[in-house]
C-alpha cells in the first residue's frame, strides 16, 4: 500500500484543491472577525473598563471619554472590526491585557506546546483505538467487545476535565509517579526535555482517553463491516490465518474510512486541549484562551478563536485530501 | 459526545435490549423523581453549613460524605443536577427549535435562500463549538441566561442538517404534491405537512441534545464562566471541590462526574431505543 501511495500522488489535483479551500477559506474566515465583534458589539462588555481595570472606578469621566477616543472605542462597529482586520493582516493582533504582551507573541510562545500535547495524545488514541477496535470487532457480542464498547460510551460521556481531576488525584496525590501540572518542576528556571516529558504523561493521556472512545468505536464499527465484506470473506475461504485475515484485510478496508475521518476532529480535539490545558496548568494555547475569557481580554479572545476556526479549515482540508487518496472515487473536486 | 447510542452490527440478543431500555428507564425515572420531588418535599437546606463535619469520607449519614464546609454532597448533588438538568433541557429546547426552523426554512424555500443557510452552517460549524459558547460566556458575563444562550445557539447545527435532509425527502412524496395540485399554498404545506413529518427526528435530536448540554454547562461553569460558584451546578460542584482534591479528599470530585456520566448512559439507552422505532433499517448506523 504504502509503495503505491507514495508513486501515484496525483500532486496536481490535490495542490489545486488546496488553492480552492483556500479562497473559500478567505471569506470565511472575514466572517468569523466579524461576528466576533459583532457578538461583543452585543454584549454588555466595555472595552473602556476592561482596560483601565480598578483604576476605572476612579476615573473621572473625561478621563474615560478620552481613554473612549484613544482606544478608538468610539467608532462604529464596522470600522473598528476593518481597523483590527487590517493591522492583523500587518501581524498586529493588539495587545493581551492579561498577559501584558503582544497577542502575536502570546500565539507564537504558546502554540507549539498545544501542538505537542495534542499530537501526543491523538498518536495515542489512534494506536490504542485500532488495538482495542480491532480487538473488540473481532467477536462481536463477545465478552471483550462488550467490555471494551461499555467502557469506551462511559468514556464518551464523561466530562475531560473530570477525568483529569481524578487523575490528577490518583498519579500525583496518591501514588506520587507525575506531576501534578505546568511544564517543569517548580523551583526549575529551566527546561528539559526529561521534565517536558514526565510533565506531558498524565494531560497527553487524559487527553488522548477523552479522543479515544469516537476512534475506537469507528474502527469497531468499520472492522467488523469489512469482516463481512466479500474479499475478506474470500480470504477466508482461501484458508488464510484469521490473524492474517483480521489486520491484512479487515482491518485495511475496515480503516480506511476512518483515517480520513482524523482531520475533522480537530474541533473536538481543541474542546478536550481546552479543558486539559486548564486542569493541568499546561502553558498551551487552550489554557490561554480560557484565561483570556475569564479576564475578558477581548484582543486576546478574538485572535484565538480566530485561530482555532483555521486549525478547523485545515482539519477539513486534511479531511478531504485522505478521502480523496484514500477512495479514488471520490476525487479533489471539492 | 453529541449522541452516544448503543448499537451492534448483529442484533443483540433480545434479552439484553429489553435490560438496557429497561435500566435506562428506570435511571432515567429515578433523575426525574429525585429533581422534581427532592428539593421541595425534603426540607433539608442544602446551604447548610456545618463547619464540624467537613470532608467526611461517604458513610451512612452522609453516602457521598460532605464537602469543605459540611454540606451534604449527595444533596448538593441532587440540587445540581436539578440545575443542570434544568439548563440542559432549556439549552436542548432553544437549539431544536433554531436548528428545526433553520432546516425546515431551507429545505422548504430551495434555491438560494438554501444554499444561504447551508453556507451558514458550515460557517458556525468551522468554529469549535466549546470555543465559541467561551467566547459567548465570556462576552456577557456568567449566570444561567448566558450559558443557556451558549450552548443554544452553539448547537442547533446538527439539527438543521437532519430536518433539513428530511423535509427534502418528505418533499418527493406523493401527499406533498397532492397537496400542492389541490392549491395550498406553500406555507400551508411547509406547517401542515412537511414540519408535523420531521418532528420525530426533530424530537429525538432534542432528547440526544440534553445530555450534550448538560456537559456543556459543566465544561463551562468547572472553567468558571458558566453558573456563579455558589449555585450549585454539577459543574460548579466539581469546579469548587478542586481545593479538597488537592488535599486528597477524592468524593466531592468524584460523584459530581458520576450524576454526569449515568444520565447521560440512561438517556442514549432510551433514544437509542426510539430510535431503532422510528426507523429499524438503519440501526446499524452509528452516530456519536
Amino acid at each position: 500500500m504504502k509503495t503505491t501511495v507514495v508513486r501515484g500522488l496525483p500532486w496536481g489535483a490535490m495542490g489545486r484543491m488546496t488553492l480552492r479551500r483556500a479562497l473559500f477559506a478567505v471569506p470565511v474566515i472575514v466572517a468569523v472577525t466579524f461576528g466576533v465583534f459583532a457578538i461583543a458589539e452585543a454584549s454588555p462588555f466595555d472595552p473602556v473598563k476592561a482596560y483601565a481595570g480598578t483604576a476605572g472606578l476612579t476615573a473621572s469621566q473625561e478621563n474615560l471619554d478620552q481613554l473612549r477616543v484613544n482606544l478608538g472605542v468610539d467608532q462604529p462597529l464596522v470600522t473598528r472590526w476593518w481597523d483590527w482586520l487590517t493591522s492583523a493582516l500587518h501581524g498586529d493582533l493588539g495587545d493581551s491585557g492579561v498577559m501584558r504582551q503582544p497577542v502575536a507573541d502570546v500565539i507564537t510562545e504558546r502554540l507549539g506546546w498545544s501542538v505537542l500535547l495534542a499530537a501526543v495524545a491523538f498518536a495515542a488514541a489512534v494506536l490504542l483505538g485500532t488495538l482495542l477496535g480491532v480487538l473488540a470487532a473481532r467477536r462481536q457480542g463477545g465478552w471483550l467487545d462488550r467490555a471494551v464498547s461499555s467502557l469506551a460510551y462511559t468514556l464518551e460521556a464523561a466530562p475531560p476535565f473530570w477525568l483529569g481531576l481524578l487523575a490528577v488525584w490518583l498519579f500525583a496525590l496518591k501514588l506520587g509517579v507525575l506531576p501534578a501540572g505546568g511544564l517543569t518542576d517548580t523551583g526549575s528556571s529551566t527546561v528539559s526535555a526529561g521534565q517536558v516529558l514526565s510533565h506531558l504523561a498524565l494531560p497527553a493521556a487524559v487527553l488522548a482517553v477523552s479522543q479515544l472512545p469516537w476512534f475506537l468505536l469507528y474502527v469497531r464499527q468499520g472492522v467488523a463491516e469489512a469482516l463481512e465484506e466479500d474479499p475478506v470473506r474470500g480470504a477466508r475461504a482461501r484458508g488464510l490465518a484469521p490473524r492474517t485475515v483480521l489486520t491484512g484485510h479487515a482491518l485495511r478496508s475496515g480503516m480506511l474510512p476512518v483515517l480520513t475521518l482524523i482531520g475533522s476532529r480537530v474541533p473536538e480535539l481543541i474542546t478536550g486541549a481546552l479543558l486539559v490545558e486548564t486542569v493541568f496548568s499546561w502553558p498551551g494555547i487552550a489554557a490561554a484562551t480560557v484565561e483570556a475569557a475569564t479576564s475578558v481580554d477581548f484582543p486576546l479572545l478574538a485572535a484565538l478563536t480566530v485561530l482555532a476556526t483555521v486549525a478547523v479549515l485545515l482539519g477539513n482540508l486534511l479531511a478531504d485530501l485522505l478521502y480523496g487518496l484514500a477512495d479514488p472515487r471520490v476525487g479533489f473536486d471539492g | 459526545m453529541a449522541d452516544l447510542t448503543w448499537r451492534a452490527t448483529a442484533a443483540p440478543r433480545r434479552s439484553t435490549r429489553t435490560w438496557r431500555v429497561s435500566t435506562s428507564a428506570v435511571v432515567v425515572g429515578l433523575v426525574v423523581l429525585a429533581v422534581l420531588v427532592v428539593p421541595p418535599l425534603v426540607n433539608l437546606d442544602e446551604q447548610a453549613v456545618d463547619l464540624g463535619a467537613k470532608l467526611q469520607p461517604p458513610s451512612w449519614a452522609h453516602p457521598f460524605g460532605t464537602d469543605d464546609v459540611g454540606r451534604d454532597l449527595l444533596l448538593r448533588c441532587v440540587y445540581g443536577l436539578r440545575v443542570s438538568l434544568l439548563v440542559g433541557v432549556v439549552a436542548a429546547v432553544v437549539a431544536t427549535v433554531i436548528g428545526t426552523a433553520v432546516g425546515a426554512a431551507a429545505a422548504a424555500f430551495g434555491g438560494w435562500a438554501d444554499r444561504v443557510v447551508m453556507r451558514l452552517v458550515d460557517l458556525f460549524s468551522s468554529v469549535p463549538h466549546l470555543l465559541l459558547g467561551i467566547f459567548i460566556v465570556a462576552m456577557f458575563r456568567p449566570g444561567v441566561w448566558p450559558v443557556v444562550i451558549s450552548v443554544g445557539l452553539t448547537h442547533w447545527l446538527s439539527t438543521a442538517r437532519i430536518v433539513r435532509a428530511e423535509v427534502l425527502s418528505l418533499r418527493s412524496r406523493p401527499y406533498v404534491d397532492a397537496a400542492i395540485s389541490g392549491g395550498a399554498s406553500r406555507w400551508r404545506v411547509t406547517v401542515r405537512h412537511l414540519v408535523p413529518g420531521v418532528l420525530p427526528q426533530a424530537g429525538l435530536a432534542a432528547v440526544l441534545m440534553v445530555p450534550h448540554a448538560i456537559w456543556h454547562e459543566s465544561a463551562l461553569s468547572f472553567l468558571g464562566l458558566g453558573l456563579p460558584t455558589h449555585q450549585a451546578s454539577l459543574g460548579t460542584l466539581v469546579q469548587s471541590a478542586r481545593g479538597s482534591l488537592l488535599a486528597g479528599d477524592w468524593w466531592p470530585t468524584l460523584f459530581p462526574g458520576l450524576f454526569i456520566i449515568v444520565p447521560t448512559l440512561a438517556i442514549a439507552g432510551l433514544a437509542g431505543a426510539w430510535r431503532e422505532r422510528l426507523n429499524p433499517r438503519r440501526r446499524s448506523e452509528l452516530m456519536l
